[in-house]
């Protein structure tokens, strides 16, 4: 198993960077975008991206609708939505879209940490899951 | 002052509306039921008045021809030299006054020469010589003859009855002389309530019976009356057969026992009411006279009653119209005061519902420095773990990471100023405000939003406006409320607010226009309506724009709106500008 890969969206540039950083020096592999296209646009090149730390209020094309994107176009990534304490009716929102969490924003690090690690290794068992079922179905052909 | 002023004007109003609703019928039935009722009263009493002088009219005509008929009785029953025997004649008169208790003064034959042959009664009268008299000459002319009351040899009031007879060729006149007291009682019996009273006059206006000095007084009336009235007899010529005389009447031409004249007459301040009918084949006149304040006495009770209840319900009608209005205006004047306490509370709470709605807004704003301040400072954490390296480059990252959290620090501290100056305290207080410097601070709060939603704020500011009066806090108000409407109406598809500040016609003007939704006629007539609101429910309030129109109608200003469904909403607030103020 390689390192965990997490892209980091946001419009504040400096939050963006810092955390980065901070995520960089927790042995994951950080991506990063400050808007919803250019995530999307991010993640069309890079597919191995595990886990997405996504904010909900951004300009333009928001969280919400990043996040329907996102799990329209990759199912399997998990996302984490960051969001103010006035909005978390649009947190709870993304949950029913698909979200795999929420978290408020400013984060606790750890906590961000355990919620990453728990995405993808939600992730990773969905992955298997569905590994086993193609192996079964191959052998199931094999048998007959 | 004003307001006392307008609140006396109302009161009056009332008072005067309400007297005028309840005295009109009032006035208009007291004075129909009062006229119908005086008609039929007066007409009744009238009728009444005609019955009883009919009625005497009828005895006096009878009590005449009576004395007439038995005249005629001596006359038929015995000769001329019976009736020339004094003793004979003492005899007769003897029982006809026992008869008729002194009717008949005295009794006596006149010879055609007009001496009188034969005399019985008290007066010495025998021989005495008529052919001069009046009353003899136009008895000579008829069958019979009832004289006028006069004076005569006697020089006492009396009247003649007198029968013309014919003896061996000759004619002759049987007369008794009737006595006035008693044939005035027949008349002064007729009495009715206090001055109600009869009186006989002839066709030349004389008294034929005892009459007052007041009444003495209204003969000219009487005769005047006759006239104009046309109660004329005129003399037809005598009876051919009889020798009355036969007259007609040129006014009415119904048997003259039928004859009532009445109406009403006025001498000096007393007013009556008076009944003719004519005596003696319309020799005579029978006058009935009363007081009309006598003859109608139940009429003046009545209507002074009706006087006494009009003039006491309208004294409490006016007192209670008075009371009533007095307390329904102070009842209005309460409750405007209320209102206008509770405006200022929809304002207040209309001031704490934006700020509401912007606080959201300026959480999300504090919470982006505050989420980098808080990572940069992990940051430093993350890099001193590990004290052990500290290298050029590790403190170099935490310079960076201080300043970068003092930039945040700084951004903070530029957000809460803001929101601090927008949140102070509704304050209603006039100072000499530009409105650019207004529009530039409500616009710069709501940046933050806009971003969010994709709209782009443009502003069109003229630079050269004139400054107006006005509260600065009440006009953010207005415009923050104008600027957030624009940007519901825009939603999350985005769009462009246009806010221009220009001068037109001495008024300032200031157009918030967005290329929202728009609204239908049906929402744009109630816009101004407060409760009224388009979002869903506990979203809206429905009183944002009710409050700026308050407020701009307040300072004398106006708001009006275009918008068109799909293009737009622009509102137009209209500001006056002082005078002298426009460059
Ligand atoms: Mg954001």
């Amino acid at each position: 198993m390689g390192p965990t890969v997490v892209m980091l969206v946001d419009d504040e540039v400096p939050f963006v960077e810092t955390m980065t950083k901070r995520l960089a020096v927790r042995d994951l592999t950080v991506l990063n975008a400050f808007s919803g296209p250019e995530a999307l646009e991010k993640l069309e090149k890079e597919r191995h991206v595990d886990v997405i730390i996504l904010d909900v209020k951004m300009p333009g094309m928001d969280g919400i609708e990043t996040l329907r994107e996102i799990k329209a176009r990759y199912p399997l990534i998990e996302v984490i939505m960051l969001t103010g304490h006035g909005t978390i009716e649009t947190a709870i929102e993304g949950m029913k879209l698909g979200a795999f969490d929420y978290l408020l924003k400013p984060t606790n690090i750890d906590q961000l940490m355990t919620k990453v690690q728990e995405a993808r290794a939600k992730k990773r068992a969905h992955e298997d899951k569905i590994m086993q079922a193609r192996l079964q179905e191959i052998a199931l052909r094999r048998g007959d | 002052m004003e307001n006392a002023q307008y609140y006396r004007s109302l009161s009056r109003n009332l008072v005067s509306i309400v007297i005028v609703v309840s005295f009109t019928p009032l006035l208009l039935i007291a004075a129909l039921i009062g006229y119908s009722f005086e008609t039929s009263y007066k007409g009744k009493s009238i009728a009444y008045l005609k019955e009883t002088v009919k009625r005497n009219q009828q005895n006096i005509d009878v009590f005449l021809s009576e004395k007439l008929d038995y005249l005629k009785v001596l006359s038929r029953s015995y000769t001329f030299e019976e009736l020339t025997d004094e003793k004979f004649l003492a005899r007769k008169l003897a029982i006809l006054q026992d008869a008729y208790g002194g009717v008949f003064v005295d009794l006596g034959v006149v010879n055609s020469q007009g001496i009188q042959v034969a005399y019985a009664g008290m007066f010495k009268l025998e021989r005495a010589d008529y052919s001069k008299a009046e009353w003899f000459k136009t008895a000579m002319k008829r069958t019979h003859f009832i004289s006028d009351v006069f004076l005569g040899l006697r020089r006492s009031p009396h009247f003649i009855v007198s029968i013309k007879h014919n003896w061996r060729g000759e004619d002759y006149i049987l007369r008794a002389t009737v006595d006035f007291v008693q044939f005035n009682s027949l008349v002064e019996n007729v009495r009715i309530g206090e001055t109600g009273h009869a009186f006989i006059m002839n066709r030349a206006g004389e008294f034929q019976t005892k009459v007052g000095p007041e009444t003495e007084a209204n003969r000219e009336f009487y005769m005047a009356l006759l006239q104009k009235n046309g109660l004329k007899w005129e003399d037809g010529g005598l009876d051919a057969v009889s020798g009355v005389p036969s007259f007609t009447y040129s006014y009415w031409d119904s048997p003259y026992k039928e004859i009532i004249l009445t109406g009403e007459g006025r001498r000096g301040g007393d007013d009556f009411v008076y009944i003719m009918t004519p005596l003696k084949s319309g020799e005579w006149v029978l006058v009935f006279q009363q007081d009309k304040s006598d003859a109608f006495r139940d009429l003046r009770r009545a209507r002074f009653l009706a006087l006494a209840i009009l003039l006491l319900g309208g004294a409490s009608i006016a007192v209670t119209a008075i009371l009533v209005s007095r307390k329904m205006v102070s009842r209005i004047e309460m409750s405007d005061r209320e209102k206008e306490m509770m405006n200022e509370q929809v304002i207040e709470t209309g001031k704490l519902a934006s700020v509401g709605e912007l606080a959201a807004g300026i959480a999300h704003e504090i919470n982006n420095p505050v989420a980098i301040m808080v990572e940069e400072a992990g940051w430093i954490e993350d890099l001193l773990r590990d004290e052990t390296q500290m290298e050029a480059s590790k403190l170099e990252e935490v310079k960076r990471a201080l300043t970068q959290i003092n930039t945040q620090g700084e951004r903070c501290k530029e957000i809460t100023h803001k929101l601090l100056s927008f949140a102070r305290r509704t304050d209603p207080r006039v100072v000499e405000v530009n409105i650019n410097e207004v529009l530039e601070e409500i616009l710069s709060i709501s940046e933050q939003r806009s971003k969010f939603s994709n709209v782009k704020l443009e502003k069109n500011l003229d630079p050269d406006l004139p400054h107006i009066m006005a509260s600065p806090s009440e006009l953010q108000q207005v415009f923050l409320n104008l600027i957030n409407n624009s940007l519901d109406a825009i939603g999350t598809g985005g769009g462009t607010i246009t806010v221009t500040s220009r001068l037109a016609d001495d008024r300032l003007v200031v157009d918030v226009a967005d290329t929202g939704t728009g609204m239908p006629k049906a929402i744009l007539a109630r816009i101004f309506e407060p409760f009224f609101t388009t979002k869903p429910v506990g979203k809206g309030t429905g009183l944002g724009l009710a409050i700026c129109y308050g407020i701009i109608k307040k300072m004398g200003g106006d708001i009006t709106v275009n918008s068109a469904v799909g293009v737009g909403t622009t509102m137009h607030v209209y500001l006056p500008v002082p005078k002298g103020a426009v460059p």
